[in-house]
């Protein structure tokens, strides 16, 4: 078994974990991060989109509140590229008319929260189809926040400071020291995508596996009672607002509509769940979304729905057991050696995406207690590459592809994703899947989710796994994402090897068409019922997708996808029965 | 500038499953790589506009020559050609208008200057020297087949002098611009086939349909001049008066674009819209009520037709053809050019003249492959006879004066009404 030594093992490629060794990497730790799937294949690829003001939190979790306004004005400047500035509305619907508002207004000034109250008449202005029978409305700074960039930005700063960051690597269980049960000291961990299993040895161990952190502190026998509050959310096919809608009232289900690259997002709900590996939406949670999205936005029930999808909240609060939803919002660094007398072990858990950084720097200052202290954290003064392109703003895609003339190099057609991006993301970061693609450079988001791009995007990765035969094969563990959004920028990129390159194209194309199923199914009626229906004459009329060569060929990722993500009526019935 | 609301045609983008079939349609897209196509200018692109935006991301929606053909082919009911014009408005409203497109505009006020001293405007105009500085300075295409004043007195200082059909039965008039001041021999051998019929034909006060601002982005101009003939044929509207219009174009514009772009659907636009037709729409009407004359003379000719974009447009078939085909002798042949190319404004910009032209091909073709022997030829909207004309050196008259000719009216040679001619 190959083995690696390393200061800190990290387990966990979401934006905590990989907060995580990017600040450690900065102190000058030697690290090395495992993440089973992709890099945000957890929750952090499945969130709301919304970098917090603090606003929501304010009355109901003011501690929260003020950790979320001090990290929102840090990744402005440290993530600005992932971060679109839209503002948001705190609107007081003709529902929410009572005590709340004041207390909100008042709340956000005490704790420095800009909050300007402002007129109806310039709330429609701004965002026409608002619910032009609110009665108050409050400009917060809320943001836009690309998870999948952030963390892939980040990770790239880690690994220029020294990390390894290897995904397709599955903690299978701690290690306890030889003759000390009460230490761990590392993890086996397999590697899916070779199908071989490597042993990590860390001074310290770092489980940083968000709503799965149970799982694996159970493996060194300590209890961490991690409560999974899953959450849904839809998309709609466009941008029907530009500013983020927040309800103003104590946080509840569908109150908040985020604007985030093409699409417009309603969510969350938000249901205790016993396993956070199998998401099932349920037809009520999507009715409830909608309805409630009707008093933010009047009319959004009726618009066209590309996509739902589920994540799980990794909400931690000792000796809880009440409804997920007023479980706190506060993250833990828990210290298994105080708490439970394992040593070497550190779990971080809670938070928000927003504070990532900070929960991260938290955990690094743990470490540097027990490891002998480094440098001090400088995360918040670091920004991570990529940021000198500057704020996200929606048409930057277009009006690249347009003055580059690269509209007929576009692969994927509705997010404007073209040939040497999608080929670039696939040779600078390892790519098991066109779903990682996805997550690189937005492949199959749009409208016809993948209907026209897949084909395309599973023959341009044939052509370079031929290209890969015939040369030799790069170190598969670095990342270069700063760029790769860029239809511009990507057209004079320096290229190299697909990394990782294993399935066939057939195998690639099965597992996306089937991923991106998965999503549909609850969202699955009028006009993307119409799409759905061309997509499927393309597949499986046209190309027999159903019953093409290698059909019992399997990637890691394939059983993930052909597990149903949709609850139906008649389940629901079956199981009350 | 154009707020949204869940009617905008901005909307219909919605509808979009990128099947791809505009883009294969669109004649712009086939002739130029300045243009990526409907689906991609259109719905597309619009994802990735924001409705307040500060700066647009794209202005290759400028090349869309707001034919319309990709609304008609689309199966999905995106309105392609609006999404673009909308996104065209938000350029200007962003950058202003350039000189040039603000007199393409204001046509109406070229026409009535052009029209107090005709012989001199066009000596004035059309010679080649200042064609050639109109192109240079202006950017208006020195070959385009911009019309001639008219030397014998607008259309409607005709209409107030002559002796008038006065009857039970009433039909309004809607003339339009060029025929008021470029092409009145349209206007008369309307008067003339509606009063044959008839009909007493009054004539409601009106101005530009807009439609030239629409296409070249300038919106709250365009509403203005759109409201405006709104209250002049509300009473008309309200009294139940079939309003006709012989510029097929002024019609699609008042009937719905002007409301689906400017986002203006209202009742009083509704009522409008049911009381607007096509001449030939109208014609057709009659025949099939069994009202219309059949007391033809024999045409024996050969007269291709070509289906006018904005004739398409109006999704009521091909009236024109149906009636002209009632003629003995006559032998009208359908083309299935997608679209002149003029389209609108489109072709007398230098920078597009050559698409234009390009595009117009089929067309052209078309019309010669009809034979030597073709002496005019045929479509329902003035821009497109032009730019026949300047394609094939034939002679362009609208459906209604081939079916004044065919009752003895008017001699399509001299375009005059044979009682005048005495
Ligand atoms: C519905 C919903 C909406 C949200 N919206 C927002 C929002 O708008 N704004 C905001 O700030 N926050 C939001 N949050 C919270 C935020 O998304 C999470 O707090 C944050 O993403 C958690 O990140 P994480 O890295 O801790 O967990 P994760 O992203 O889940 O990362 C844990 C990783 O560990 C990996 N892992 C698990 N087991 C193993 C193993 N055995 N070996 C190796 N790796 C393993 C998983 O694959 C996963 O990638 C939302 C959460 C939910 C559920
Ligand atoms: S209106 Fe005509 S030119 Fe414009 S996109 Fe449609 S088909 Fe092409
Ligand atoms: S024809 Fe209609 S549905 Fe098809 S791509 Fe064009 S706009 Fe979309």
């Amino acid at each position: 078994m190959p083995k690696i030594e390393t200061d800190l093992l990290v387990i966990g490629g979401g934006a905590t974990g990989v907060g995580v060794a990017w600040d450690a990497a900065l102190r000058g730790f030697r690290t090395v991060l495992v993440e089973k799937r992709d890099l945000t294949h957890g929750t952090t690829g499945r969130y709301h989109g919304l970098l917090h003001s603090g606003g929501r939190y304010v009355v109901k979790d003011p501690h929260s509140a003020e950790e979320c306004i001090r990290e929102n004005r840090i990744l402005r400047k440290t993530h600005a590229h992932c971060i679109e500035d839209t503002g948001g509305f705190f609107v007081v619907t003709p529902e929410d008319v009572n005590a709340y508002p004041d207390q909100f207004q008042a709340a956000c000034k005490n704790l420095g929260i800009p909050c300007e109250e402002i007129s109806l008449r310039a709330a429609l202005q701004r965002e026409p189809l608002m619910n032009p029978r609110a009665a108050r409305v409050f400009v917060v700074p809320d943001g836009a926040a690309d998870s999948f960039q952030a963390t892939h930005s980040t990770a790239q700063a880690a690994q220029i400071a020294g990390a390894q960051i290897l995904n397709y690597h599955e903690v299978v269980a701690l290690i306890p020291a030889e003759g000390d049960p009460a230490r761990v000291v590392g993890a086996r961990v397999r590697d899916v995508a070779r199908g071989e299993d490597v042993e990590i040895r860390a001074a310290l161990t770092i489980n940083a596996a968000g709503a799965w952190a149970g799982v694996i502190a159970r493996t060194a026998g300590v209890t961490v009672n991690v409560i999974p509050g899953k959450g849904t959310m839809l998309a709609a096919n466009h941008r029907l607002i530009n500013t983020v809608l927040n309800r103003c009232k104590m946080p509840d289900d569908g109150d908040i509509i985020v604007p985030i690259h093409t699409v417009t997002v309603i969510g969350t709900t938000d249901e205790k769940v016993q396993d956070p590996e199998h998401l099932t939406i349920e037809p009520w949670e999507v009715e409830l979304l909608l309805r409630e999205g009707d008093k933010l936005i009047p009319g959004i029930s009726q618009a066209r729905f590309v996509r739902a999808w589920a994540g799980v909240r990794p909400l931690y609060q000792e000796h809880y057991a009440g409804a997920s939803r007023d479980a706190t919002r506060d993250f833990v660094v828990l210290d298994h050696a105080a708490r439970d007398g394992v040593a070497g072990l550190l779990t971080i858990i809670g938070g928000k995406w927003t504070t990532f950084r900070l929960m991260a720097e938290k955990t690094v200052d743990k470490a540097c207690e027990q490891l002998g202290a480094r440098k001090p954290c400088s995360t918040a003064e670091t920004p991570v590459p990529g940021v000198e392109h500057g704020h996200y703003w929606l048409g930057h895609r277009l009006r690249e592809v347009e003055q580059n003339h690269l509209q007929s190099e576009l692969v994927c057609e509705c997010e404007l994703v073209t040939r040497a991006m999608l080929e670039n993301a696939a040779r600078n970061n390892p790519t098991l899947t066109l779903d990682d693609l996805r997550r690189d450079v937005r492949l199959g988001m749009g409208p016809c989710q993948g209907g026209f791009c897949t084909y395309r995007a599973a023959g341009i990765l044939h052509e370079l796994q031929v290209q890969n035969s015939q040369s030799k094969i790069q170190d598969p563990n670095t990342w270069h994402v700063a760029d790769l959004q860029s239809p511009a920028r990507n057209a004079k990129l320096e290229i190299g090897n697909w990394k990782l390159g294993v399935g066939t194209p057939n195998l690639l194309l099965r597992d996306f068409l089937q991923e991106r199923w998965k999503g549909l199914l609850p969202i699955l009626w009028g006009r993307q019922l119409k799409q759905e229906r061309l997509d499927e004459l393309i597949y499986l009329a046209l190309m027999n997708a159903d019953h093409l060569p290698d059909e019992d060929a399997v990637s890691p990722m394939s059983d993930f996808y052909s597990r149903r993500g949709i609850s139906t009526t008649a389940d629901t019935e079956a199981r009350d029965a | 500038m154009h707020t949204t609301s869940w009617h905008s045609v901005s909307m219909t983008l919605d509808e979009c499953i990128k099947c791809n079939i505009c883009t294969s349609y669109c004649p712009v897209a086939a002739v130029t790589d300045k243009f990526p196509g409907p689906k991609y200018a259109g719905p597309q692109a619009q994802r990735f506009r924001e409705s307040g935006q500060i700066t647009s991301p794209d202005v290759w929606v400028d090349y869309c020559s707001a034919c319309r053909v990709c609304n008609e082919v689309c199966p999905s009911g995106v309105k392609i050609a609006e999404i673009n014009a909308r996104a065209k408005a938000q350029i200007v409203h962003e950058r202003g208008i350039p000189l040039r497109n603000w007199f393409f505009g204001r046509n109406e006020i070229l026409g009535r200057i052009g029209n107090l001293a005709p012989q001199i405007a066009n000596l004035g105009f059309h010679n080649p020297v200042s064609r050639l500085m109109a192109e240079k300075i202006l950017g208006v295409a020195r070959h385009a087949p911009i019309p001639h004043w008219s030397t014998e007195g607008n259309f409607r200082a005709w209409f107030a002098r002559r002796e008038k059909l006065r009857a039970e039965k009433k039909v309004a008039y809607f003339h339009g611009c060029s025929t008021n001041y470029y092409e009145p021999a349209v206007g008369k051998a309307a008067v003339a086939v509606l009063e044959h019929l008839g009909y007493e034909v009054v004539l409601p006060p009106q101005n530009c349909c807009a439609l030239p601002m629409l296409n070249n982005g300038e919106f709250p101009a365009a509403e203005k001049l759109f409201r405006s003939n709104l209250k002049k044929l509300a009473p008309y509207v309200d009294r139940g008066l079939p309003i006709v219009g012989t510029s097929t174009s002024c019609v699609l514009v008042l009937r719905e674009e002007a409301t689906e772009m400017l986002d203006l659907e209202n009742a009083q636009t509704q009522a409008l819209k049911a009381g607007m037709w096509d001449i030939s729409e109208w014609l057709r009407e009659r025949l099939e009520q069994g009202e219309l004359p059949t007391d033809f003379r024999e045409l024996q000719m050969v007269v291709p037709y070509h289906v006018s974009c904005q004739a398409r447009a109006h999704r009521m078939g091909r009236p024109g053809l149906d009636v002209l085909m009632l003629i003995p002798g006559l032998d009208v042949r359908e083309g299935n050019a997608k679209c002149c190319g003029l389209a609108g404004t489109y072709g007398y910009k230098a920078e597009k003249y050559d698409i234009a032209m390009q595009v117009g091909e089929d067309a052209f073709r078309f019309v010669r492959a009809q034979g030597e022997g073709v002496r005019y030829v045929t479509a329902d909207s003035e821009i497109c006879r032009w730019q026949l004309e300047h394609g094939t050196q034939k002679l362009g008259r609208h459906p209604v004066e081939i079916l004044a000719a065919a009752y003895g009216l008017y001699d399509l040679d001299r375009r005059q009404l044979l009682a005048e001619m005495k």
